[in-house]
């Protein structure tokens, strides 16, 4: 099958599922109200609450939302073939991202702009804030193991992205600070400081020395390196430590300074990188030579193709997104469903080049199965596979595959530093949110919590030992993420459930997903815990069981509140509030 | 032709400089705030010997202090020497 047809397909269903899903849900289940004043309006502050354009809003939006995440997870994903991925990206996307996107959106809207984490605690109490904080804080510290692993990694199997990657740096401080200090128009300095960028990727695929391979200095993939490890894991090692002192010190900095801009030079990378790949993908019109199904998967699809894919088909981090920043800014509330629901259809889109420039990549079904052959060769490969066919549908407008690899592992990496920067920035709010509630007034000092959020994610990318040794099994984590991730979606969409309960709406489009989503967490984790990560399970690994087992806890948990919550008697109606 | 790609960069502008916009007001929010603390600081109890001369800016003030209010969350006024609502 041709892989145009397979995205026209994709494109098709996202578009029926925005023309007629999202209608059906915003009228006749969000009742959405044109002339209600939203929180943008009635809170106008000239900083948080900006009434937006719905298509800024989006922009913005959908740039916040899209990162390295739906990129990785299809990647993998496709170890089941690409049918099963494609069709929970479609799918989850039309009926579960967009309606958890859209509802958080508008839940929030309803609620003065609260964010989630506030919502919980208001409507179902000190308990959820708390299971709130902690699931974040689980989800934070397993996206700052898995994007150092995904980094080091990378810039150990392409040494020629890693200048282009530290050239960013000054690049974004300079923009940060043209932007500020002059306010100038964007548009020239972006340009700029993407065309250096390439131009560093173009010159430093060509010139070797270049080209940072620290495998190499240590004389290639079998001599020793630093205290007895392998050059591997010493590669390893470097560069999880770099990473780590770097996010440090992005962390603690000014918003502005560095994390902004560097957000602002991605986006454009994002424009870019959709732009070679769905244009690559017309001009070279690659058939599909990934199996359809994969017939004997050492790791059955049910339930971890669910977890393994989150960003892309659902994703709990966008609700933080929608009900944190794009609610205090939205016009008006019918916006909402654009804003909300596209956004969804945008990550989509994205996951769908994913899933097609891997199964792709392959000459002949054999040769997938070569890379592909079990789900753990999976989790590792994955993403070089990705870059691999990235590069090769690039081909397709005449890009070189060598430089076509750097720049597409460039926009990897950017995207994976950003995540890193934002979540360790995050998880030193909550460790010093924690801090506060539990009375050690230590932990609320700024570097002291940005110690803990570091050392302890460093802990966690290097304990795995992965094929390569000391710190290059950080992908085993990849399924604690997706996890992770659909837990806080799944809390997310029972806030929605709650609310849509008490002002006496049919809550059924909420419901499905959120059962569907805590059944296959549910199930995946057991699984995981028990027959896979337990000592007497298939691949013994403490950190890992320990982790799953946390995770467990905290899905029968919510399981329990939503139930509790939602079967109490029905005289809780509150009105909209916001409404008089 | 020309015009669609004016709209098409002006778009591309708002939604990139919405965040520094953002920023840039939060930090001169930020300032004013505290000004505002350092002009009104006798209404908190800290002593202020020119307090006499910044209460003429007063009726200036009120409609910012109302946003001020309602951004910190409070509905009402929380001061009783300032009515606004």
């Amino acid at each position: 099958m041709s892989g145009i047809i397979v995205a026209l397909i994709g494109m098709v269903v996202f578009a029926l599922g925005y023309r007629y899903y999202s209608k059906f849900v915003a009228e006749r289940i969000f009742r959405l109200d044109p002339n209600y004043v939203t929180p943008a309006h009635r809170y106008k502050d000239g900083v948080d609450f900006v009434p937006t354009n719905k298509f800024v809003l989006w922009g913005h939006h959908f740039t916040s939302v899209a990162g390295a995440a739906p990129i990785l997870g299809p990647a993998i994903a496709v170890y089941w073939g690409w049918l099963p991925a494609f069709l929970w990206v479609i799918l989850g996307t039309v009926f579960a991202a967009g309606v958890h996107d859209f509802g958080t959106l508008v839940l929030s809207v309803r609620n003065k702009g609260q964010s989630v984490g506030t919502l919980a605690h208001r409507l179902i109490g000190q308990r959820a804030k708390i299971l709130f904080l902690f699931i974040i804080l689980i989800l934070v510290l397993m996206v700052n193991a898995v994007f150092a692993w995904v980094i080091s990694n990378l810039f150990i199997s392409y040494p020629a992205s890693v200048l282009p990657v530290f050239v960013q740096i000054p690049l974004a401080i300079w923009i940060g600070y043209a932007a500020y200090k002059r306010s100038k128009k964007m548009l020239i300095p972006s340009l700029l400081a993407l065309g250096v960028m390439y131009l560093t990727a173009i010159i430093a695929s060509r010139v070797d020395f270049l080209q940072i391979d620290l495998v190499s200095y240590f004389g290639g993939e079998g001599a020793a390196g630093l205290f007895g490890l392998g050059a591997t894991s010493s590669a390893f090692l470097i560069w999880i430590i770099v990473l780590m002192v770097y996010v440090y010190i992005a962390s603690t900095l000014p918003v502005w300074k560095l994390l902004q801009p560097r957000d602002f030079i991605n986006s454009h990378q994002l424009v870019v990188g959709l732009g070679i790949l769905y244009l690559g993908l017309l001009f070279l019109n690659p058939e599909m030579t990934a199996p359809i199904t994969n017939a004997n998967p050492d790791t059955p699809w049910l339930p971890l193709l669910f977890i393994t894919i989150a960003c892309g088909a659902i994703s709990g981090f966008h609700g933080l997104v929608s009900s944190g920043t794009s609610s205090k800014q939205l016009n008006k509330e019918t916006d909402a469903r654009f804003v909300g629901y596209f956004g969804a259809v945008g990550e989509g889109i994205l996951a769908l080049v994913s899933i097609i420039a891997v199964a792709t990549f392959f000459a002949n079904s054999d040769e997938f199965f070569a890379t592909y052959s079990s789900f753990t060769d999976a989790n590792g490969a994955g993403l070089g596979v990705f870059i691999e066919g990235a590069a090769n549908l690039a081909s397709g407008i005449a890009i070189p595959p060598d430089i076509a690899t750097t720049i597409v592992s460039i926009i990897v990496v950017s995207f994976a530093a950003t995540t890193l920067d934002t979540s360790v920035r995050l998880m030193r709010y909550i460790i010093a949110e924690l801090g506060v509630e539990y009375k050690v007034p230590a932990l609320t000092k700024t570097h002291v919590a940005t110690t803990v959020a570091v050392v302890s994610s460093a802990a966690l990318v290097l304990l795995p030992e992965g094929p390569k040794g000391f710190g290059s099994g950080g992908y085993q984590l990849w399924p604690l993420f997706g996890t992770a991730n659909q837990l806080l979606a799944g809390i997310s969409l029972l806030l929605i459930a709650v609310w849509l309960r008490r002002q006496g709406r049919n809550y059924a489009v909420v419901l499905i997903p959120m059962i569907f989503l805590m059944f296959m967490t549910l199930y995946a984790m057991f699984q995981q815990v028990i027959f896979e990560w337990s000592w007497f399970g298939t691949g013994s690994n403490t950190l890992l069981f320990v982790l799953g087992a946390i995770i467990f806890v905290f899905a029968v948990w919510i399981i329990l509140t939503a139930f509790s919550v939602l079967t109490e008697s029905k005289n809780t109606t509150i009105d909209d509030e916001d409404r008089k | 032709m020309l015009e669609k790609i004016k709209l098409l960069i002006d778009y591309y502008e708002e939604v990139l400089s919405m965040p520094h916009r953002q920023e840039i007001a939060r930090e001169l929010r930020n300032e004013d705030d505290v000004f505002l603390l350092l002009l009104y600081s006798e209404m908190i109890g800290i002593p202020n010997p020119v307090y006499y001369y910044t209460l003429e800016l007063y009726p200036y003030m009120i409609e910012k202090f109302h946003d001020w209010h309602l951004r910190m969350g409070m509905e009402k006024s929380p001061l009783s020497g300032i009515r606004c609502c």
